[in-house]
């Protein structure tokens, strides 16, 4: 009975457990660097864009520091402006001090040749504002005090409450401005959080828009690859080895070419329809509007995620032992029944990872919708390239970014609290 | 075994439980599965199907519980054709080569789903499940998953759930077939064993011939898609009609050789070494046919002196077996012939390479076809 709580030793009396560790420690650190390549590639190529991202979404040095293009030196600017907002509190009316203030920081951007990357700083929350930068920086040097007059002379707008709230969050770096914006927020003049006025708010809506199309499509995926995949699976390997083609041949087109031949067929002078005016179904001044809206974006994009529903399942229906539908139906099931009870539930699966698969794929596609997408068939993944390469407000296109990250990562959450993610079947 | 008599009397379609009638199969157009299958089943038989791979055993199941149509052919379940009626209103249990339990559900969920679909309500079904279950000794398992089980296991719970729901017919394809030597036995036992006591009907698919002739009343024998031989599992034995069915059931010594005349049923055959010797006629055609003499190996006596068909025999190999021995000899040049001599008191010690004689009774060779 002693030895029962004596630990286990080897033969030459070292203690078990600490044999045990040192023996799969060699074999662990050995494991560790045959993975260190991938590793490094995967913080590379894939942690680290991610976390610059996340940091650019709330870190924006626009009205803080100039980098010289040139020298790539770094030079602190609006450092009086940031004085004064540190010293006042939000919604302090701007006096005397706030403009000479406002007025010698002009003139170091002057110097400086840096009145316009501030004024779109500025320009990002509210509009039209790099303009009054870049004149007004102009003319710092010659003004006179009061400096708060002489400013309202050059233009009206530098007494705008608004134009101020936005300099004072840009004063510091770090900010969640571009959140708030990425959620139509803004702040008043007092500082509190706001939505903005209805004409300019869009995020939400393409956030909503967003969601319900990649649901909707991922909806009719299901609808569509649920048959083909359980024809695949049931069919003899030879006809199945066809039709497996077929389903892969999207994959192995490019992506442009699969969505012009949609333009192809559906615009409005295309194939589909001249053929139903053609054959009468439709008169010649009725022809279905099919592409540049939603409905192009959801044909396009359903045609092309559906290799990525069809796969999951097929894997999940293969196996499935036929025997299972028969032993039901002798059982008493009607095929109905048997289906619905003993078929479909094997499947549930294949169906959660290709659910998962296309919702991911549809909530973050570009192309297709910027292509056949038109007016109203854009999602959020084409606004976030607007801000990337027109509007170049980096910092948006981050928050956008994040929060659609974000939404993810909850719904992956979600799905692993209802289905479990261990039950998830790619192949 | 006696209570076995009012079962096998059924070969009359009327009072058949199960009819076969002149069905056909054929899967591709080109070959026939099965050819010509004429049986019927008696209420309350339990009838094997036996044969080898490919026979065309599973295909006939299959066909029964509605799986697969009948080319040709009708099939009858108590008086009525069935061709026209879908396998879930047959009413007929069955248990897979695989078990097919279904793996997304417990023990408990598996064997109410027959009751469920039939509309039962759900005390009289937690009381059914619980009896079928304790039916097979697996009370305790209920809330498992079939995956948890062993595949003794899922084999009972396969047969729970094939009985569960009260049918008058059970088809069983080769259900022990995966299970180990000693469980198979066993579970051969409790086959038996509900049978008997369910006065059910069970058509049972196996290729194992000794499950067959242990557990069925009547054994019909498959190969290439037609019966050879439909008996009781001694007449089986004793008495086969081909040289396939000899050969298939149990240990057999074949000659071959050309009938070269006929006395009522006795047939006189000159063997290939050129020597004759006499057989009981059964399927070896007229004089002048060729014919394979099948000879059960304790039916051969060793060195016993002119006696009926005796001749000389050379000791090729003895295999002590304890209750017996086994001796492989050289008889009319086939060195295959097996013969077991008993290992009671006084008798003769064999040794390898030794000349002796054997003999058997015209009656208990038969000359069957030349296969
Ligand atoms: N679905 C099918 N399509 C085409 N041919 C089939 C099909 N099922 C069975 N066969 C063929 O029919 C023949 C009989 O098959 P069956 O399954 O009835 O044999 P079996 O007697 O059950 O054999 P085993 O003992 O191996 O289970 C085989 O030659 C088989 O190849
Ligand atoms: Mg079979």
């Amino acid at each position: 009975m002693a030895d029962i709580s004596a630990p286990l030793t080897t033969a030459d009396g070292k203690p078990l457990k600490a044999a045990l560790a040192s023996a799969q420690a060699r074999a662990r650190r050995r494991a560790f660097f045959l993975v260190l390549p991938l590793l490094a590639f995967v913080l590379l190529t894939f942690v680290a864009p991610i976390a610059q991202m996340l940091h650019r979404s709330v870190h924006n040095p626009g009205f803080t520091t100039h980098t010289d293009i040139g020298s790539g030196e770094k030079t602190p600017i609006m450092v009086n402006l940031r004085a004064w907002f540190k010293e006042n509190p939000p919604g302090t009316e701007p006096d005397e001090a706030a403009y000479e203030a406002l007025v010698k920081d002009l003139v170091v951007l002057r110097e400086l040749k840096a009145p316009g990357s501030v004024g779109t700083r500025i320009n990002y929350e509210r509009a039209g504002s790099r303009s009054m930068f870049t004149k007004a920086a102009r003319r710092a040097e010659k003004l006179e005090p009061p400096y708060k007059e002489a400013m309202l002379d050059l233009d009206e707008d530098w007494a705008d409450p608004e134009l101020w709230q936005v300099m004072r969050g840009a004063s510091s770096a770090y900010t969640f401005n571009f959140y708030l914006a990425a959620l139509d927020l803004a702040r008043d003049a007092d500082g509190s959080i706001v939505s903005v006025d209805e004409n300019r708010q869009v995020y939400v809506k393409l956030f909503t828009r967003t969601l319900l199309l990649s649901l909707l499509i991922t909806f009719l995926c299901f609808l569509l690859a649920y048959p083909i995949a359980h024809l695949l699976a049931t069919l003899p390997l030879r006809h199945s080895n066809l039709l497996m083609i077929f389903v892969l041949l999207p994959f192995w087109t490019s992506l442009l070419v699969r969505t012009t031949s949609w333009i192809v067929l559906l615009q409005s002078q295309g194939v589909v329809n001249d053929t139903l005016v053609a054959t009468g179904i439709l008169d010649d001044d009725s022809r279905i509007q099919m592409i540049y809206n939603q409905t192009g974006t959801i044909i396009a994009m359903t045609h092309i995620l559906l290799p990525f529903m069809v796969l999951p399942l097929y894997s999940v229906m293969r196996p499935i032992n036929p025997s299972y539908v028969r032993a039901a139906r002798s059982l008493g099931a009607t095929s109905w029944t048997a289906f619905r009870r003993i078929y479909f539930p094997q499947t549930v699966p294949g169906i959660g990872a290709g659910a998962l698969l296309v919702f991911i794929l549809a909530v973050g596609y570009y192309i297709t919708p910027a292509l056949v997408g038109g007016a109203n068939g854009q999602l959020i993944s084409n606004l976030i390239a607007f801000h990337m390469t027109k509007s170049l407000n980096w910092s948006l296109a981050a928050a956008l970014a994040a929060i659609l990250l974000g939404g993810i990562l909850v719904l992956y959450w979600l799905y692993d609290r209802l289905v479990g993610i261990d039950n998830l079947k790619l192949g | 075994m006696q209570d076995r008599e009012p079962n096998v009397a059924t070969s009359d379609t009327d009072s058949a439980f199960v009819v076969f009638d002149r069905v056909q199969k054929s899967y591709d157009g080109e070959t026939l599965v099965v050819k010509d299958l004429n049986l019927s089943i008696g209420k309350g038989e339990f009838l094997t199907m036996l044969g080898p791979s490919g026979s065309g055993k599973t295909t006939c199941l299959m066909m029964l519980a509605g799986f697969e149509t009948a080319t040709h052919g009708e099939i009858l379940l108590d008086g009525r054709p069935i061709n026209n009626i879908p396998p879930h209103k047959r009413g007929i249990g069955m248990v897979f080569q695989n078990y097919a339990l279904f793996p997304h559900m417990t023990v408990n969920e598996n064997l109410a789903f027959p009751l469920e679909v039939r509309g039962m309500g759900k005390d009289e079904r937690e009381a059914k499940v619980k009896r079928a279950l304790e039916m097979v000794q697996m009370g305790e398992f209920g809330n498992r998953r079939p995956a948890q089980l062993s595949g003794g296991q899922q084999q009972r719970i396969a047969l729970a759930r094939a009985l569960v729901f009260d049918p008058a017919l059970v088809l069983m394809d080769e259900p022990l077939g995966a299970l180990d030597k000693q469980l198979r036995e066993h579970m051969q036992y409790e086959i038996k064993h509900l049978h008997e006591n369910l006065g059910i009907t069970v058509v049972y698919v196996t290729h194992d011939q000794s499950e067959a002739l242990t557990m069925s009343d009547r054994v019909a024998v498959f190969d290439d898609g037609i019966i050879q031989q439909l008996a009781p599992p001694a007449e089986l034995y004793e008495q086969p009609q081909n040289s396939f069915v000899a050969q298939f059931i149990g240990e057999n010594n074949k000659l071959s050789g050309k009938v070269i005349a006929l006395d009522g049923d006795i047939a006189t055959v000159q063997l290939d070494d050129g020597e004759t010797c006499t057989a009981l006629a059964v399927n070896c055609g007229g004089v002048g046919s060729d014919t394979l003499i099948s000879v059960r190996p304790e039916r051969v006596s060793v060195a016993a002196q002119g006696g009926p068909n005796s001749t000389s025999a050379t000791v090729q190999e003895l295999i002590y077996l304890g209750d017996h021995i086994r001796c492989r000899l050289t008889v009319h040049g086939n060195d295959e012939f097996v013969v077991k001599v008993p290992n009671s008191a006084g008798h003769s010690h064999l040794s390898v390479g030794e000349t002796t004689q054997v003999s058997w009774l015209a009656q208990d060779a038969r000359a069957l076809d030349a296969g």
